[in-house]
């Protein structure tokens, strides 16, 4: 059956292996904004306590998100080698820390002045101050953050079928330039399928920062 | 902490001095030395740049001083961590500082939880502050800050600072960011709530009225931390120990010492009470035998004024209409000073005052002439 230039057919009969190549896509972007996360955090912290570091710290984290991908594979494949997770891994997280290193740093910086204060006058440490106050108080601007960190990410994650690797980009590159007759149908079954993941990974993390924020809807009246 | 009554502690400073800059420049706060009495309000007053703040700051060390110490009921501030040691004392700021994240139960719970109570004491002692402070504990409880108004959330402040029953409390301009009329009530409600706990309280504010108000002692602080005066409100009214104190006072210092007693030292007057259907003829009747009075105080089911009703409301017979009363009856607390009740009297065509619980129910009148009266009395 043919639904326009998309065999429906070819798409069923290897509905197992699209389903893997999409899990797989889903693993490469969740441990790509997990170890990002991770780092931004360091670098976050690191600039609140030291703010003049802000800007040189922008200025790499920016430069690493300038520098357009293929440039990025073809600087990392000499040294972490080509069919290699690593140099797919080191790519997609550099292209995350900007924006997660940016809105940490904004949204601690966002936390009410007398909200610090007043923790730090009843008593709280500052570890107790960070975890209970600020960095609950900052949420709402680092999961924005962290939506459009997964959102470009996961459309990066295609890419690295170039290094051969596996992820949607294997319909949408490797099945779709090479195997002549159902291309065009992996193609646009990869395309469709990595847009659908952006749109309900956004969805889910919009979902998680209101279940976790109940206060910030909530008004008088 | 003592047990005994009073509930607070004694604080006091010796020599203490707070310098930002080195030597040669303006000090911070300058060898002060004063010592607040167990259980007494003690209000920190001056310009900007006074160091008011900055003294108020180093008895809970989120300042440190230079030199000097601070102790409270004789134990050196600096002895403890300052952690514990701000965890032992209550600290209300201008904004508030609630969490906006925390419901207003966890806002009072922050304290006992860092001193690890069991879940069941916390939750009983949130009941208690809440209903302290004049909030209902069951519709409050679960709501966020940003859900109550700004004196529902001054009041959670309070409540907050009192979590774990300090002995001393620091209050920064803990009025300062409500209105004048909801400020005169805060300052009332928390003087009512003073009266039952007790607390040592060092208050700071720019505000010399508020200043007169709060304070059972004032210290009057001049440009780089100078004492310039330490004294009761009324001895500082009588006699300003310098050309400052007597400038920073003003030159209305004879107005101002009507601050210094309150209406419920007035002889009040017994209100016609006036619900709504009762009787003309009948109100009329009840009003003509009460000499010093023209007008009938109409309430609500809750003994809450509603307004004036007069003469002219009354002619003839048959239930009295509410929609008549002439709205607008100034009230006053018993709290209130006689210059803030002298100030509303004036500003209403009536001229008398309804004095009010802290529920709003009616105790009595109050006129301009009682007010006169108690003017040609000494006042302490």
């Amino acid at each position: 059956m043919r639904f326009g230039p998309v065999d429906l057919e070819w798409v069923a009969d290897n509905a197992d292996r699209i389903g893997e190549l999409a899990v797989e896509h889903i693993y490469y972007t969740v441990v790509a904004i997990g170890i990002g996360l991770i780092i931004s955090l360091g670098l976050a912290l690191l600039v609140r306590r030291i703010p003049r570091l802000y800007g040189p710290v922008l200025g790499v984290t920016g430069m690493l998100y300038a520098i357009p991908s293929l440039a990025l594979f073809a600087l990392l494949v000499p040294i972490t080698g080509l069919t290699s997770v690593l140099t797919v891994e080191i790519a997609l997280v550099s292209y995350t820390l900007l924006i997660l290193t940016r809105n940490i740093v904004e949204g601690l910086r966002g936390v009410p002045p007398d909200a610090i204060e007043a923790a730090s006058g009843m008593g709280y440490t500052p570890t107790q101050r960070l975890m209970r106050i600020e960095l609950p108080l900052a949420l709402p601007v680092i999961v924005a953050g962290i939506r459009i960190a997964t959102v470009t990410t996961v459309g990066l994650v295609t890419l690295a079928a170039l290094l051969g690797l596996g992820g949607l980009g294997y319909l949408i590159i490797t099945i779709g330039t090479n195997r002549g007759s159902f291309g065009i149908t992996a193609t646009l079954t990869g395309i469709v399928l990595a847009v659908g993941l952006a749109v309900i990974a956004d969805l889910a993390l919009l979902a998680v920062q209101r279940a976790l924020t109940p206060w910030a809807r909530r008004r008088t009246g | 902490m003592q047990d005994a009554d009073p509930a607070g502690a004694v604080v006091a400073f010796e020599h203490v001095t707070k310098r930002y800059g080195g030597p040669g420049t303006l000090d911070a706060v300058s060898d002060l030395t004063l010592t607040v009495p167990a259980g007494e309000i003690c209000v920190l007053v001056g310009p900007s740049g006074c160091g008011k703040t900055t003294t108020m700051k180093m008895v809970n060390r989120l300042i440190e001083p230079t030199s000097g110490r601070i102790t409270i009921d004789g134990r050196d501030v600096m002895s403890l961590p300052a952690v514990e040691l701000r965890r032992g004392i209550g600290y209300v700021i201008q904004q508030v500082g609630l969490f906006p994240h925390l419901t207003i139960g966890e806002n009072v719970a922050v304290v006992p939880k860092l001193l690890k109570w069991t879940p069941a004491r916390i939750r009983e002692r949130v009941e208690e502050l809440l209903d302290l402070v004049g909030l209902d504990p069951d519709s409050h409880r679960d709501r966020y800050p940003n859900e109550l108004s700004g004196g529902e959330r001054q009041r959670v402040g309070v409540a907050r600072a009192l979590a774990a029953d300090p002995p001393v409390m620091l209050m920064d301009e803990p009025f300062g960011a409500v209105d004048p009329i909801r400020r005169e009530r805060l300052q009332n409600e928390f003087l009512r709530l003073q009266e039952q706990v007790g607390k040592t309280i060092i208050f700071v504010t720019h505000d010399v009225d508020e200043a007169i108000k709060m304070g059972d002692r004032i210290a009057i602080l001049q440009r780089g931390g100078i004492l310039a005066q330490y004294d009761t409100p009324a001895a500082i009214l009588a006699e300003p120990a310098t050309e400052f104190v007597e400038r920073f006072v003003g030159a209305d210092r004879g107005l101002k010492r009507l601050s210094l007693a309150r209406v419920r030292e007035l002889d009040t007057i017994e209100p016609v009470i006036v619900r709504a259907g009762e009787d003309r003829a009948d109100i009329r009747r009840r009003l003509d035998r009460v000499e010093e009075l023209t007008y009938a105080l109409l309430v609500d089911d809750q003994e809450r004024p509603l307004g004036w009703i007069d003469q002219s409301d009354l002619a003839g017979s048959g239930p009295i209409d509410p929609g008549a009363a002439t709205p607008g009856a100034p009230t006053v607390q018993p709290e209130t000073t006689l210059r803030d009740a002298l100030s509303a009297l004036l500003g209403s065509s009536v001229q008398l005052g309804v004095v009010v619980d802290g529920r709003d129910r009616v105790i009595g009148l109050v006129s301009v002439d009682a007010i006169g009266e108690r003017l040609r009395a000494p006042i302490s």
